[in-house]
């Protein structure tokens, strides 16, 4: 792994700690892709250290996007192998077990297409909780982080299609958080979003990661962004 | 990266085209035509079902009651729809049978459409060698003509109405089976399963949750469409004298015992049973057309169906 040493993190336990605990998600030389013959992803390397924040760069159809998948076990890779917190993932989908799939938490692109349009958006925020047997504490921990995010209860009642696309990333962002995720995966977060509520969900981000140490893997093509946000920029195509 | 991205956008494009063109067509006739075909549906299926509903109690006369000095009889205002070989009243045979045929067809659809969701939403949810299978085992079934199966299913057991709803419900499942199946698979490719599985959502939960509620309005659709399927296969089933006891009014029995006597140029013994088939089959599915034109993917998540 060339150039896993973390640069000097922000974040709580960066580099002091790099040394003991083992990286919050370790990518090794994956190849991965969706058509036989036609990898998307080739022979890449990529290390986030704990509370660490990695920026991922690349031009649009590079890979990126599949390989935030890779490392949130939502694809399996045509070879190489991923560690979250330097253990080895032990399956893809539903057959990960279900302890490590929810250690990291996920934000899509295009909020639309990340929300069940049949959910509020305050039971989209609580359905990781649900799924895990936690409904007792939807109504605590939703409304906290509802507030985190900051969705009125108004707007908390509507459905997917009944507000905007700032609104609904900002839902899609309280789900990934709702089971305190070791490590962070925002594929393309802001992408879709204006300055303001760019500027809104980094901070939200940022709050919960200086609370929980958690590490941060954000994917994305707006450099001036991601320079000012993360601690350390890979580039897509080149040597890390 | 190279796949994702440009799938939303082919959506977007399938949305907005099928909104102008539905916007096309409803600044022409096409409106006002769907518009009359809805109603002209409901009134006909409304008077159908007021008439098979309270036409038994209202009349309590014996419709098997057999009147051999008034066999034949053309319309008259005593009989509005005549009477057949053994002096019966075919206004009372018609409406008897026609109750059969719309619970045949109903319950029918309901078995068929459940088993067909059932089948499809798990061939969908497991993918792989578990959908080759089960895909393979619904092309099996419908390379087997339909109605051969039923009178099969049918010759197993009693006549009666329970083997008939069995018959239609066995060989009906098919194509909703695929329709759900297809829904399924790409509902699964959708961000929100992605999500739903990161936050630890098992199997089961994601395709109860997800899936079938997304596939639901397909469904529903596809049962509804399914009732005048099953009728006709019932009246078929009558027709031929596998369906219902002979002494059970149904209408292809009725069509069926009226063949002989449409030779001898009475004409009523066949043309109002047949009606009995032709309006409400024709009236249901003029209703779910409307329905299904109504409920392009975009107004479905909007209407929250």
């Amino acid at each position: 792994m060339t150039g896993s040493t973390p640069a000097p993190a922000a974040a709580p336990g960066g580099p002091s700690r790099a040394a003991t605990t083992p990286p919050a998600l370790e990518l090794r030389r994956i190849t991965a892709g969706y058509q036989r013959g036609k990898p998307v992803v080739e022979d890449m390397t990529l290390t986030v250290g704990p509370g660490e924040a990695v920026a991922l760069f690349g031009p649009s159809g590079c890979g990126k996007s599949t390989l935030a998948r890779v490392a949130a076990l939502l694809h399996e890779p045509w070879a190489g192998s991923v560690l979250l917190d330097g253990e080895p993932a032990r399956g893809w989908r539903h057959r990960a077990p279900r302890a490590q799939r929810t250690k990291v938490g996920v934000v899509f692109q295009q909020p639309r297409l990340a929300a069940d349009p049949r959910l509020t958006l305050s039971r989209l925020i609580a359905e990781p909780l649900r799924a895990n047997g936690r409904g007792e504490e939807a109504a605590r921990r939703g409304g906290e982080l509802a507030e985190a995010v900051g969705l009125d209860a108004e707007l908390l009642a509507r459905r997917p299609h009944e507000v905007s696309d700032g609104q609904l990333q900002r839902a899609c962002l309280a789900r990934a958080l709702a089971l305190r995720p070791r490590l962070l995966v925002c594929d393309e977060m802001t992408a879709m979003l204006d300055a303001s509520t760019t500027a809104a969900l980094v901070a939200v981000v940022e709050a919960y990661r200086a609370e929980n140490g958690a590490a941060l893997l954000a994917v994305g093509h707006d450099r001036t962004l991601l320079e000012r946000w993360c601690d350390r920029t890979v580039e897509q195509g080149g040597h890390w | 990266m190279a796949v994702e991205e440009p799938t939303p956008m082919k959506t977007e494009d399938g949305w907005t085209s099928a909104r102008a063109h539905g916007a096309a067509r409803a600044a022409g006739t096409g409106r006002a035509a769907r518009t009359l075909r809805v109603r002209v549906s409901a009134v006909l299926l409304a008077a159908v079902v007021l008439a098979v509903l309270l036409v038994p109690p209202l009349f309590p006369v014996d419709q098997q009651a057999v009147e051999l000095t008034a066999k034949l009889r053309p319309p008259s205002w005593e009989h509005p729809f005549g009477t057949d070989s053994l002096g019966r009243d075919l206004l009372l045979r018609c409406v008897y049978g026609l109750r059969v045929s719309l619970l045949v067809g109903l319950v029918a659809a309901l078995v068929a459409t459940v088993l067909g969701t059932a089948v499809g939403a798990a061939a969908g949810a497991l993918g792989g060698r578990a959908d080759r299978l089960m895909m393979r085992l619904v092309d099996v079934f419908s390379a087997v003509p339909h109605l051969l199966l039923g009178i099969f299913i049918v010759a197993m057991f009693r006549p009666g109405v329970w083997p008939v709803v069995l018959s239609v419900g066995l060989t009906h499942w098919l194509s909703t089976a695929r329709i759900v199946r297809a829904e399924v698979l790409s509902l699964r490719s959708r961000p929100y399963i992605d999500a739903a599985i990161s936050g630890g959502a098992s199997r089961t939960r994601v395709a109860l949750r997800h899936l079938v509620p997304g596939v639901l309005p397909q469904a529903v659709l596809a049962a509804v469409l399914m009732v005048p399927h099953a009728i006709w296969h019932e009246s078929a089933l009558s027709f031929l004298g596998l369906g219902l006891p002979a002494h059970r009014a149904s209408l292809g029995g009725l069509t069926e015992a009226a063949r002989g006597s449409l030779l001898a140029g009475d004409w009523w013994p066949t043309l109002f049973p047949g009606l009995f088939i032709i309006i409400p089959t024709l009236a249901i599915a003029g209703l779910a057309g409307a329905w299904r034109e109504r409920i392009n993917p975009r107004r479905r998540s909007e209407l929250m169906l």
